[in-house]
């Protein structure tokens, strides 16, 4: 008899868990590894806790634009979590998996977390770099990405350009400072994580741009004493957006869970990982708590120095654009 | 058997010394010192660590799915490496260059365009994509794409061992066991596979080491899901990219293990092979 209830309990079991196993694919980019491997697990206890099912949340990670071009082929994403709004963008224009005005779904152009474009340098800073117009001195190494492929790198290349026409006054000027810059670029890596593995450990250049979630993880990965980060007198507020791919959440029977996901980004707890992740919270008592690892410096957007990221992808990006010029003019 | 006693070696003492050295250095600092210090960083922070890295649900997983492609693409190319190579060395027939020619196209292809072939294929927007997603059916991104990928990749390696050893036994001796009134089932089995097998052992080895190694065509088609479709070569970038280094070298010693085996598994075929061919040639002596 007992022997039966136990078959019969584990066979309910078996049902039960069955029934309740819910997965979500969240398709990110490369920095924010560290940051999902722990918001997933609290959103998982903060799921079941609220009634959920038991639920087990899938990760995948790569250049921003790579990540997108996979979900367009079929990579079965519920959740986007990428490096900038022209991604989404993609996957809502060529693969029609989401609606076209995605980044109005959630608060903050749907941006749970900013960051922004910061220079990584040698400790004691050797070369004595302060600002971006250091990056065009004689005999300085750049190591950013590029931008055709990556993300942050174009992240990086804007906050350049918007220093230059800042300090220069127009845009041509920011353009020859943009390709002065480049002109000291010893490595073009294809990713973010790519070009810090460049800096630190390989140890070409002397210095590194990058996301300031990355300068930081990298001081904490590699040694604090080995970097030191320097944040320049203007840079870009880097907006990396999240996004529910509806289309595929809808046929998994998963849009509940993936918008908790989402919304749960916003939370309290949320924004807590994100800060302790070197991300820029947006909540503002959080933000207030963290202010003092946030250095205070003037912050462009997208939107307003450039435009939007469709026009800058037009004009700096695409095929022929300034970049190309720019780089083919090396 | 010195220099003296061997009137072909007409090199210098010297000479022959300056060559090996030379050539043992080359190897020494292209195979053997990355192997080690493939090890040294694995075992970098002791065993514990490194047995910590190994078991670990995703590298399992990891492993579970390389070894999973691997029981797949080898025996689908040894079946077709044999049809091949059967057809190539024993029958005349119109397009045999075609087929050698299509036998030796993924050596030619890189194997980024053969993973980017599958994703035209069966992506979401490629020519079977939409036909696979009204059946539900994953191909890419998936564990089906992943074993296509390398079954494309380690294409020839059977055939390519084969063909020569095939052609060069001519068909003589499966004419014989047909005028005796063997079938072709029996002949296949009793006059061909015998005087092959060394050879068809040594191409599934070859085979499998690739099959297990490959990152390339694997890594376009993967999706990169950690625990569902990362093979053992993608998680070793993985780790790698996480500043997880001591695990990233155990995964990759771990791979180095199963190339290891592999190797003395292809020595130890030669080795029998070689044994094999002598043994047949003293019949053949003793016969004659």
């Amino acid at each position: 008899m007992t022997k039966f209830r136990l078959a019969l309990l584990s066979a309910l079991t078996v049902a039960v868990s069955a029934h309740a196993d819910v997965t979500l694919l969240n398709v990110s980019y490369d920095p924010t590894r560290e940051l999902y491997a722990e918001y997933n697990a609290a959103f998982a206890k903060h799921w079941q806790a609220a009634g959920g099912e038991a639920i087990t949340i899938n990760q995948s990670h790569g250049g921003s634009g790579k990540q997108a071009r996979a979900v367009i082929d079929g990579l079965e994403a519920d959740v986007v979590t990428l490096g900038l709004a022209y991604d989404i963008d993609a996957i809502a224009d060529k693969g029609g998996l989401l609606p076209k005005d995605w980044q109005k779904a959630h608060p903050y152009n749907s941006t749970p977390y900013t960051s922004t474009i910061v220079l990584l340098v040698r400790k004691g800073n050797p070369k004595g770099i302060k600002d971006w117009n250091d990056l065009t001195r004689d005999g300085v190494a750049v190591i950013t990405p590029n931008p055709k492929t990556s993300g942050g790198a174009r992240w990086n290349y804007l906050a350049a350009w918007a220093y230059g026409r800042e300090t220069l006054g127009s845009d041509a000027a920011a353009r020859d400072f943009v390709a002065k810059l480049f002109k000291n670029v010893a490595v073009l890596d294809t990713g973010a994580r790519g070009a810090t593995t460049t800096f630190a450990e390989r140890g070409i250049g002397d210095v590194l741009i990058t996301w300031e979630n990355e300068a930081y993880l990298a001081q904490k990965e590699l040694g604090a004493d080995a970097f030191e980060i320097v944040t320049p007198s203007l840079s870009i507020l880097a907006e990396p957006p999240v996004a529910v791919v509806d289309k595929v959440a809808g046929k998994h029977g998963t849009l509940q869970a993936a918008q908790a996901y989402i919304d749960y980004l916003y939370s309290k707890e949320g924004q807590e990982i994100a800060a302790r992740n070197f991300y820029r919270p947006r909540d503002p008592e959080v933000a207030a708590k963290y202010a003092a690892r946030f250095k205070d410096t003037r912050l462009v957007t997208v939107d307003e120095a450039f435009g939007g990221w469709a026009r800058a992808h037009a004009e700096h990006f695409a095929d022929g654009a300034l970049f190309d010029q720019i780089f083919d003019g090396r | 058997m010195s220099a003296a006693s061997n009137p072909v070696i007409t090199e210098t003492r010297g000479v022959r010394v300056l060559l090996i050295a030379l050539a043992c250095l080359f190897l020494g600092v292209v195979l053997v010192l990355p192997l080690a210090v493939v090890v040294g960083e694995a075992l970098a922070k002791g065993l514990g660590a490194w047995w910590a890295a190994i078991d670990e649900p995703n590298a399992l997983a990891a492993l579970r799915l390389t070894l999973t492609a691997a029981a797949i693409a080898v025996p689908a190319n040894l079946v077709f490496g044999v049809c091949a190579a059967w057809a190539v060395a024993k029958f005349e027939f119109k397009g045999k260059q075609l087929l050698i020619t299509l036998i030796d196209l993924p050596f030619a292809v890189s194997p980024v365009i053969a993973g980017l072939i599958y994703v035209l294929l069966f992506g979401a927007h490629g020519w079977f994509g939409p036909a696979l997603a009204a059946h539900d059916l994953k191909v890419i991104f998936a564990v089906p794409g992943i074993v296509l990928a390398t079954v494309f990749v380690t294409f020839p390696f059977v055939a390519r061992e084969l063909i020569p050893v095939m052609q060069a036994q001519g068909s003589d001796e499966e004419e014989v066991a047909a005028t005796l009134g063997a079938s072709g089932w029996q002949t296949f089995w009793r006059v061909t596979l015998p005087n092959i097998k060394w050879a068809l052992l040594y191409g599934v080895i070859l085979c499998n080491a690739r099959a297990m190694g490959e990152f390339g065509a694997v890594s376009v088609v993967s999706g990169h899901i950690r625990g569902l479709t990362n093979t053992l070569p993608l998680h070793v970038e993985i780790l790698y990219n996480e500043y997880n280094f001591v695990a990233a070298f155990a995964t990759a010693s771990l791979l180095m293990l199963l190339a290891l085996i592999t190797l003395v598994l292809k020595s130890l075929v030669e080795a029998r092979a070689a044994a094999a061919a002598r043994a047949a040639h003293k019949a053949r002596e003793h016969n004659s």
